[in-house]
């Protein structure tokens, strides 16, 4: 009993700072969907037990929390890879800025006759 | 914009104690080419030094490594309309001397390196330093169908072609601005040439020679040529 009020009270926290996160604007929404998604999915599973249970013997699991935790280590490691992919991406994004800052830079002083550097 | 048409880029990366001597050293050498310092972030006065030595300083931000620093000054050279840029190294190691056979060069090739590879060369690497840069020059000898003995050097000279390739990629990655910027060359079906240059020995900071740093070494490498290989067009988010 203690477990599922654990995995209901968990559940909705999250949810709840994923949700106010979006709010404030600080998580967009296409991160924030992906998140909310998944509370929502463990609060359902926390609020009906057999549930779990359920699909575990639908997909022919024999521990129902093992399917729970496969599911959740493929998940995170999904996420992992594609926050990789995001920094990646803006990291060659900020070089280039970078890259142009600094041409900009100079052409600017060029054309002020500046001495190239200030 | 511009009245010659080769560009000698200078990357540098708070190298105050050095840059000036380098800059004197190219205009010596090479009077009608003009001189770019890349300053990749420096913190001490390597830009200040440099513009009073009569190059053009393009200032970067903050620190983006060699390759991006290279990619700046590729950029640089397309936009003004260079039809030659030679990559020369801020510390001192590259002799200003064998800038006209890199820049003659280019006649024949696209990518011209400078190898201290030759009999006449001081250069020595031993141990399994020297067995990871082997097999670094067999694998992209291979793939260019010619010689290229020293894929790893710094001192070298780009085309037109090149020219607008670089700027428009070229890696930011450890061991990507020189073995992963020729793989690129190649796979874009430019020629890639070698000059036999003089190296002198790093004053400060000579890598060091261990087995392990060696393996490491040679993963990246293969990790930077692979992901060449394999990579498909240009890196859709690096264009602008």
């Amino acid at each position: 009993m203690t477990a599922t009020i654990l995995a209901i009270v968990a559940s909705i926290v999250t949810f709840v700072f994923v949700f106010w996160l979006l709010r404030r604007g600080v998580l967009r929404e296409k991160y924030a969907v992906l998140w909310l998604l998944v509370s929502g999915a463990a609060l359902v599973l926390a609020i009906i037990p057999g549930a779990l249970r359920w699909i575990s013997d639908l997909l022919g699991v024999e521990t129902p929390s093992n399917l729970l935790f496969f599911v959740t280590v493929v998940l995170l490691v999904l996420v992992s890879v594609q926050l990789s992919y995001e920094l990646s991406r803006h990291e060659a994004r900020i070089r280039r800025l970078a890259e142009e800052v600094a041409l900009l830079r100079n052409q600017v002083s060029q054309e002020s006759g500046g001495h190239g550097n200030t | 914009m511009t009245s010659s048409s080769a560009l000698v880029a200078i990357p540098a990366w708070n190298e105050e104690g050095s840059i000036g001597d380098v800059i004197a050293k190219v205009n010596e050498h090479q009077p009608d080419a003009d001189v770019l310092v890349v300053d990749d972030g420096s913190s001490d006065a390597t830009a200040t030094l440099a513009a009073k030595a009569g190059a053009t300083v393009v200032s970067l931000p903050f620190n983006v490594g060699v390759g991006g620093a290279m990619r700046t000054a590729f950029l640089y050279a397309q936009r003004h309309g260079y039809t030659a840029l030679v990559q020369v190294d801020a510390d001192g190691q590259h002799d200003p001397a064998d800038l006209d056979a890199l820049i003659r060069g280019l006649e024949q090739a696209d990518v011209v390196v400078g190898t201290r590879f030759h009999p006449d060369s001081m250069y020595f690497v031993g141990g399994p330093r020297k067995w990871a840069m082997v097999m670094l020059s067999k694998a992209l000898s291979r793939m260019s169908r010619g010689p290229i003995s020293d894929p790893t050097s710094g001192f070298r000279s780009a085309g037109p072609r090149a020219i607008d390739l670089f700027a428009l990629e070229y890696p930011a990655d450890y061991l990507g601005d020189t073995v992963g910027s020729l793989a690129i060359a190649i796979r874009r079906g430019l020629t890639v040439h070698e000059v036999p240059v003089t190296m002198y020995f790093r004053q400060t900071g000579r890598p060091s020679k261990n087995a392990l740093w060696s393996a490491l070494y040679l993963g990246r490498a293969t990790l930077a040529i692979l992901a060449t290989s394999l990579k498909r067009g240009t890196a859709r988010t690096d264009a602008a």
